[in-house]
């Protein structure tokens, strides 16, 4: 899943000057890939570190809310399904963090500034998952939303992550359908699932379509980044697109998307949304969502808890290397 | 053999089933809680492999019970609408996680049990089960490495995490005894070809067991042979807590598909 929050607040990026930094950008115009040994500007690198970073941070928090369904799936093959998914965003989490470690950051860094909250992750997941239909809307509306984003990272300038991003949209594809068919599956039973699937729907909506970030006129980095080739489309662009696509799939399920204003515009062929709520998105990014502090908590505490082990693992990695060191020195040593 | 003793076999046979499927899908569940909160992202990753791997089994075999059972109960019905005292998977299974010593002494304890009854298995009169028996094996001798490789690390570790590893072993060691210890059902399976001996396996699961604890620096607690019976479905508080978490939603819907 995609981190929308590249745009939140911050410095813009400086572009370089200089014989190098012209040279960096043709080759990016010419649709080169950067490499982790190439030059390139500092602004780019630091603008790459914290993208991927907070992407790698989204898929790591991103765990928790549908974790929350793992004892309590309904069916065996639902908890199985779940599972994998899960295990999934975890895979996605360690691929992006080797992603930015080529830029010069470690792991270690960049978990400490998750847990310390200076690192962002996507907003999206600071809301709860009430009810088993949660775990169906986020593959359906949150990982359709993540595609829509990601799909065009695969072309991004920047060859690791590009490469780690085409693995990581072929996954998402698949637990988009999963969330759909789940979503189905209430939308085609009894009362109470479709209530329950309705609701899922009016609760995640919003906070999908405010997943691309603030609409273009008030967002601060597309530009830099559109030139950089990490961004190719701008917020508002993509979000348009998953408006497209989602509202026929929602009117195939027989639900209803909260929102009054909702047109299709017969001349361009768009749907046409309602005003977004803003400020639930800026109130959200700024700590004060339904589950910011439960979800920074909950990483804490699995950070703190484990610490014993990690050292545990580091100490009895040392021991072996020492006995084998030993053991190689006895044996030159012996005639 | 008359009506009455093929009756009798047959529930048997679903029984010593069921004990392996329980077994399986409880020790799944409790990996499950994992999910999102281990020490490591890779022991995240680790943890929801094992409990994959757990739930496929219990899939596997909870759809062969209930077609030896001919009354019509699918995995789900087996897994989602019994009670606790209808579970037989064995006491162990069932303990809370604990901290990650407690998670993987209980996972290595099954895990080194499960190779033997996997190994004896797949070689049975029973083609079904062996065959389940036998793709078990090569999952479980996975789940064994990861589970030994920590019991080692962690005993073999800091002063903290050995201490914390011995009194994991000294906590759950008292579970072990019902694992080699055969009662009807066992006999009556054992009789037919279908299952091992299971007393016989003691000695080989003790031998790797101990050479683990040798590596790890741990001290074997002496035998606590109580006679515990979860797989004949007396267990301790812990599952019907389970339970009750894991069934919710089949129980609050009756007849929903999902």
């Amino acid at each position: 899943m995609y981190t929308q929050a590249l745009d939140s607040p911050g410095k813009d990026p400086v572009a370089a000057t200089g014989e190098a930094a012209e040279r960096f950008q043709a080759r990016v115009d010419a649709d080169e890939k950067i490499e982790p040994k190439d030059w390139m500007p500092e602004a780019y690198r630091q603008t790459l570190i914290r993208q991927i970073s907070q992407h790698a941070h989204s898929e790591i928090v991103g765990m928790l809310p549908e974790g929350n369904w793992i004892t309590r799936a309904p069916s065996l093959r639902r908890k199985a399904v779940l599972i994998a998914k899960v295990q999934d965003e975890g895979g996605h989490g360690m691929y992006l963090y080797s992603a930015a470690e080529t830029l010069g950051v470690s792991r270690a860094q960049m978990v400490e500034q998750l847990l310390s909250g200076a690192a962002k992750y996507s907003s999206i997941f600071n809301y709860p998952t009430l009810t088993w239909a949660d775990v169906g809307a986020i593959g359906w509306l949150v990982d359709g939303a993540a595609i829509m984003n990601q799909v065009p990272i695969c072309r991004c300038s920047y060859g690791p992550y590009a490469r780690a991003m085409v693995r990581i949209c072929r996954e998402e594809s698949f637990h988009q359908r999963q969330g759909f068919e789940i979503m189905m599956t209430l939308a085609r039973g009894g009362a109470a699932q479709k209530a329950m699937a309705q609701d899922a729907l009016d609760r995640w909506w919003w906070p999908s379509v405010m997943m691309f970030g603030p609409s273009d006129a008030d967002s601060k980095h597309t530009a830099q980044s559109m030139r950089w080739k990490i961004k190719r489309f701008s917020n508002d662009e993509l979000r348009q697109k998953f408006i497209d696509v989602t509202v026929p799939q929602a009117h195939f399920l027989g639900l209803t998307l909260p929102d009054a204003h909702l047109r299709l515009d017969e001349v361009s062929g768009h749907y046409e949304i309602g005003p977004i709520d803003w400020s639930e998105f800026h109130a959200v990014l700024k700590g004060n969502g339904p589950c910011n502090r439960e979800r920074l908590e909950a990483r804490r505490a699995a950070h703190a808890a484990g610490e014993w082990v990690r050292e545990a693992a580091a100490a009895h990695a040392r021991k072996l290397e020492d006995r084998a060191a030993t053991a190689q020195h006895q044996e030159r040593g012996s005639p | 053999m008359n009506a009455d003793a093929r009756a009798d076999e047959t529930q048997a046979h679903v029984r010593y089933v069921l004990r392996l499927a329980d077994t399986s899908l409880i020790l799944g569940q409790r990996l499950g809680e994992w999910i999102g909160h281990a020490p490591a992202l890779e022991e995240d990753l680790g943890l929801a492999n094992l409990a994959l791997d757990l739930i496929g089994q219990a899939r596997l075999l909870l759809s062969y019970a209930g077609e030896l059972e001919g009354r019509g109960r699918d995995e789900d019905a087996l897994a989602f609408l019994r009670e606790a005292p209808q579970f037989l998977s064995v006491t162990l299974a069932e303990q809370p996680n604990g901290d990650f010593a407690h998670t993987i002494t209980r996972q290595w304890l099954l895990d080194a049990w499960q190779l033997e009854m996997y190994q004896a298995l797949a070689g049975c009169a029973d083609p079904r089960l062996a065959a389940i028996a036998a793709k078990a094996l090569k999952e479980t001798r996975y789940h064994y490495r990861f589970s030994s490789g920590w019991l080692v690390r962690l005993g073999d570790g800091t002063p903290e995490s050995r201490r914390r590893a011995q009194a994991a072993v000294d906590e759950l060691w008292r579970f072990t005894h019902e694992l080699f210890s055969p009662d009807e059902t066992d006999e009556r399976m054992r009789a037919t070809g279908i299952a091992p001996d299971l007393a016989a396996l003691e000695p080989s699961w003790s031998r790797r067991v101990d050479e683990d604890l040798r590596v790890a620096t741990l001290t074997r607690p002496a035998a606590q042979p109580y006679a515990w019976h979860g797989k004949r479905g007396v267990h301790t508080e812990h599952l019907s807590h389970l339970l009750t978490e894991m069934q919710h939603l089949q129980r609050t819907y009756p007849g929903a598909s999902w």
